[in-house]
């Protein structure tokens, strides 16, 4: 498999440059579906201009990026170009890795469950062969490398690739099973930004599992094991911003990123739902439903990780999307890494009902953003509105389609445990509720 | 402290708040330095106030933010509006133009109000602020009627410490109050080329100020030695000769403490006829615009444009920015060009803003190539603000204060630089360290620029929408969290089922 991958890199870089060279570059990069104030490059450039006049780059609040970018892009910020691309491959071949990974252990787990007949007869077609598993890490890399929107992301040199590249690779350690390097990838994915702290369950789910230690709370093994990996977690987190601090010398920018990320003080448009939100909220109420809103990015780990014990993987990619759609500054590069998954549940297809309005969905409001947004700023026909308004949408489609692979899953799993062909009590055909 | 001549309400005024030196100006309209010749006292437009505190101070905001208040009473204005942010603290910009060499600009503070409108509520207590009023002397001539009829108005009232004698054994505080007016006497129909006292200011003036030491009225004669270009009457035997600007200009006095300057009708009426056509203005050696560039609501280019008129002299301005923190500037994108090549400032001291707390603040010494035009431009991308945060009218746009370029400009006459008794005020109010050049000021246009707007009519709509597509996520999840799969049983129709309870009452079998 190692050659279509590589045809598939060169492709995606070939891509990449062509774009680059072009002056589509400049347009790209300057769009707010792109580029946040978080994530934008003309503020890492800004930064360092900043750091070259002798002025701290926290100082003023155009800079909300870690230290650790200042250190990185110092040295690289002639070749950013190449450091976008080869953050894309390493996210690529970290979720092709990953997958593989991932698919063999499904195999295996279903492999053994087979052979002790734990599956009713009928639901044999639900099961999986190898001949359909082999083509998806390859489907997973071209859905990430070849998706218009992480194209966009890296020809706007948003270090929301980065980001993206620190969690593929934080994924692939958890599923390789080493628990130091998923610890210490982890802590830098949160120090980047706040919201993969939610990540953790899900790695410690899978770890548990691994190790065949029982999620439960009594037990002496599972506290063992949470506090080694909370201690590795929590611990690389402490040194990564310890170091950050003797980079500037101040702990400035622990307002500057991490006070900006949880109070949304910027309220420059992105495909979110809280520019227009707090750019209308009475004063009274602004705290109030900023606290509201953050938990509601964390508020799911807990229940999803009780639902979902035994499928950590699902759960990592329910995890992303949760916070790809509720943080608190969005951009497509983001919605792409979970997009990344998709093919990997694709033997769900049978059972997911609304694929179609999804997919309808997303794909207008892709196309209608940069119009509104024309009619908005720079035509002045159209108001704030109706920008907000295809937010809404965007957003709502992406719930949908979260949603409904998480339907679909869990349907799967109903079925491979009472079979597929159930029957009411009077023998005739039932159907499946929620209740 | 003697308040006979000074007003008391500014003289408690700066003994509270310790101020050292206070300077502030009320303008209506923008002074055209191509048409018009340098200003003797330059201003921008709107309200402008930099104040420095002594070194006791130790809460320089506190007593900033309360000075602006009462000065806001003081003088009928709206300089509440005052706050920290758009006030910045330049560094190099704004020396003290009184006694005392202090360099500690965080005693310094600046702020301006571009937005302010100048009308008769303040120009009444500027005059209250005379020790004569409007009662006698040169301000009778200051009726408001005439005055705000004009293409450009300015007063200001500058305080500064002072020695009172040669030796310096005391200091004193000097105030200062000018009064800078245009008039235009073609638009105003007047047609004839020619003005008068009566016609500007519709009085005559009959006396000088009890109360005033010395009270004059100059006129510029210097280009009308023989009295080919324009005639003045009444004659006056007094000259003044006085180096104003890096010129040396001749002026025809009227001394009003003379009896002999009313002459029988005991009255002053200055009138000056033109002969000939106006001759050539001195053209300006240092003069700036600016203006907005690019379309759009979402970035924009300020350009500054700084013109050097002198021929064969280079020389170096300061140029301070003032950019409110809603335009986010981009540092990296300052490109300053002179005669199409590259010009690297020798200094800059920038201030990034901070959201809500401060504005930006840049300040560059750049040297101007002799006869050229340089050019410096810097990127911003505009914000949009929360509802409460617009003006009313939102769409009217968002001021830019001027930016101010300061600078030694080389002099064609040697100035000299010990203040005399007998030059005239005006020309004295900029202390000369050196001989050689004279120190400008010039302000540019405040910059008009549009800020995204948000719907103002929709805080309700917008929260209930948002928390619908969140609540939409937090359904979904629910469902599929909290309940499991069953198989579907109907439950018998509404008939069956009341079927059913009777035939339950009556005891016989039921429907299946």
């Amino acid at each position: 498999m190692a050659a279509p991958l590589t045809l598939l890199l060169i492709v995606a870089v070939t891509i990449r440059a062509v774009l680059f060279r072009s002056n589509l570059a400049e347009l790209i990069s300057e769009r707010v579906e792109v580029v946040s104030p978080l994530n934008a490059w003309k503020r890492v450039v800004e930064g360092l201009a900043l750091l070259d006049l002798g002025v701290s780059p926290y100082s003023g609040d155009v800079f909300h990026e870690t230290p650790f970018m200042i250190y990185l892009f110092h040295f690289l910020v002639d070749y950013a170009e190449l450091v976008f691309m080869i953050a894309d491959g390493i996210t690529a071949v970290a979720l092709y890795q990953s997958i593989q990974t991932y698919n063999k252990n499904v195999f295996r787990k279903q492999k053994y469950a087979l052979e002790s007949d734990r599956y009713p007869a009928d639901c044999l077609e639900l099961l999986r062969s190898p001949k359909e598993m082999f083509y998806i890490p390859l489907k997973v890399a071209m859905f990430y490398l070849l998706n218009p929107f992480t194209i966009l992301s890296c020809v706007a040199k948003s270090t929301c690739g980065l980001n993206n590249a620190i969690i593929a690779l934080f994924i692939l350690c958890t599923l390789k099973g080493s628990a130091l390097l998923s610890g210490i990838l982890l802590a830098l994915a949160t120090y980047q930004s706040i919201y993969p702290l939610t990540l953790f369950a899900p790695a410690l789910l899978f770890f548990l599992q691994r190790l065949y230690i029982p999620v439960n709370l009594r037990r002496s093994s599972f506290w063992f094991f949470t506090l080694q990996y909370a201690f590795i977690y929590v611990g690389s987190l402490v040194v990564i911003t310890g170091l950050s601090f003797f980079l500037l010398g101040s702990w400035d920018f622990i307002p500057s990123v991490y006070g900006f990320i949880l109070s949304v003080p910027d309220l420059t448009p992105n495909i979110g739902l809280f520019w227009y939100f707090f750019a209308e909220m009475f004063e009274h109420f602004r705290l109030f439903f900023i606290c509201v809103f953050q938990i509601n990015v964390f508020f799911y780990t807990i229940p999803l990780s009780i639902k979902l014990k035994e499928h950590p993987v699902f759960l990592i990619f329910m995890q992303i999307a949760i916070i790809s759609i509720f943080k608190s500054y969005p951009t497509v590069g983001d919605v792409a890494l979970y997009m990344a998954f998709l093919p990997a549940w694709s033997h769900l297809y049978r059972f997911l009902r609304n694929i179609f309005l999804v997919s309808c969905v997303l794909l207008a409001c892709a196309a209608l953003f940069p119009v509104l947004w024309h009619l908005w700023i720079y035509a002045g026909s159209a108001n704030s509105n109706f920008y907000y308004a295809i937010t809404l949408l965007f957003n709502f489609g992406q719930i949908l389609l979260v949603s409904d692979y998480f339907y679909a899953y869990l349907r799967r799993e109903h079925h491979l445990t009472h079979g597929l062909y159930l029957k009411k009590k009077d023998g005739t055909e039932a159907t499946l509720v929620l209740k | 402290s003697h308040y006979r001549l000074f007003p008391k309400s500014l003289g408690q005024v700066l003994s509270k708040f310790s101020v050292r030196e206070l300077h502030i100006s009320f303008t209506q309209g923008f002074w055209r330095t191509m048409q018009w010749g340098q200003p003797f006292i330059p201003s921008p437009p709107g309200a402008e106030l930099w104040v420095w505190f002594h070194d006791t101070v130790s809460d320089v905001d506190g007593n900033w933010k309360e000075l602006t208040n009462v000065l806001s009473g003081i003088f009928c204005a709206s300089l509440n509006f005052i706050d920290l942010t758009n006030t910045v603290q330049p560094s190099a910009s704004f020396k003290p133009l009184g006694l005392g060499n202090a360099t500690d600009h965080r005693f310094l503070r600046y702020a301006t109000l571009p937005r302010e409108i100048v009308c008769t509520e303040n120009l009444t207590p500027w005059k209250k602020l005379l020790p004569c009023g409007s009662k006698a002397g040169l301000a009778v001539l200051l009726k408001s009627e005439k005055l705000f009829h004009s293409s450009f108005h300015s007063q200001a009232v500058h305080i500064r410490p002072v020695c009172q004698d040669e030796r310096c054994t005391s200091k004193a505080w000097e105030l200062r109050q000018t009064l800078n007016v245009v008039f235009d006497l073609y638009t105003s129909g007047q047609g004839k080329k020619e003005w008068s006292l009566f016609k500007m200011f519709s009085r005559t003036l009959t006396e000088a100020c009890p109360l005033a030491s010395s009270s004059k009225v100059y006129v510029d004669i210097t280009d009308n030695p023989e009295g080919e270009l324009f005639e003045l009457s009444p004659a006056t035997p007094l000259l003044s000769q006085a180096v104003v600007l890096g010129d040396r200009r001749t002026y025809s006095v009227f001394d009003l403490s003379r009896a002999e300057t009313f002459g029988q009708l005991r009255s002053l009426n200055l009138l000056l006829r033109w002969k000939g056509d106006s001759g050539d203005m001195l053209r300006p050696l240092l003069h700036a615009e600016r203006y907005v560039a690019g379309f759009g609501l979402q970035t924009g280019e300020i350009h500054t444009v700084i013109y050097n008129n002198h021929p064969y002299r280079a020389f170096p301005v300061l140029l301070m920015d003032s950019v409110p923190w809603y335009l986010q500037l981009y540092i990296h994108t300052l490109t300053v060009t002179s005669k199409s090549r590259d010009n690297k400032p020798s200094y800059i001291q920038y201030q990034p803003a901070k959201d809500r707390h401060r504005p930006h603040l840049l300040e560059m010494l750049i040297q101007l190539p002799p006869h050229s035009m340089t050019e410096v431009t810097v990127q911003f991308e505009r914000a949009l603000l929360k509802w409460t945060e617009y003006t009313p009218d939102p769409n009217h746009g968002f001021y830019v204060g001027s930016s101010v370029v300061s600078a030694l400009v080389p002099s064609m006459v040697a100035m000299s630089t010990n203040f005399t008794q007998d030059q005239p005020l005006f020309s004295s109010f900029v202390p000369v360290k050196e001989e050689s050049s004279y120190f400008v000021r010039v302000y540019t246009e405040p910059l008009l620029v549009n800020l995204p707007t948000p719907d103002f009519s929709m805080p309700y709509n917008v929260i209930c929408l948002t928390c619908t597509v969140v609540a939409v996520g937090y359904g979904s999840f629910y469902n599929l969290l909290t309940r499991t799969f069953q198989v579907d049983e109907p439950s018998p129709p509404l008939s069956k089922r009341l079927a059913n309870l009777i035939r339950r009452m009556r005891g016989v079998p039921l429907l299946a």
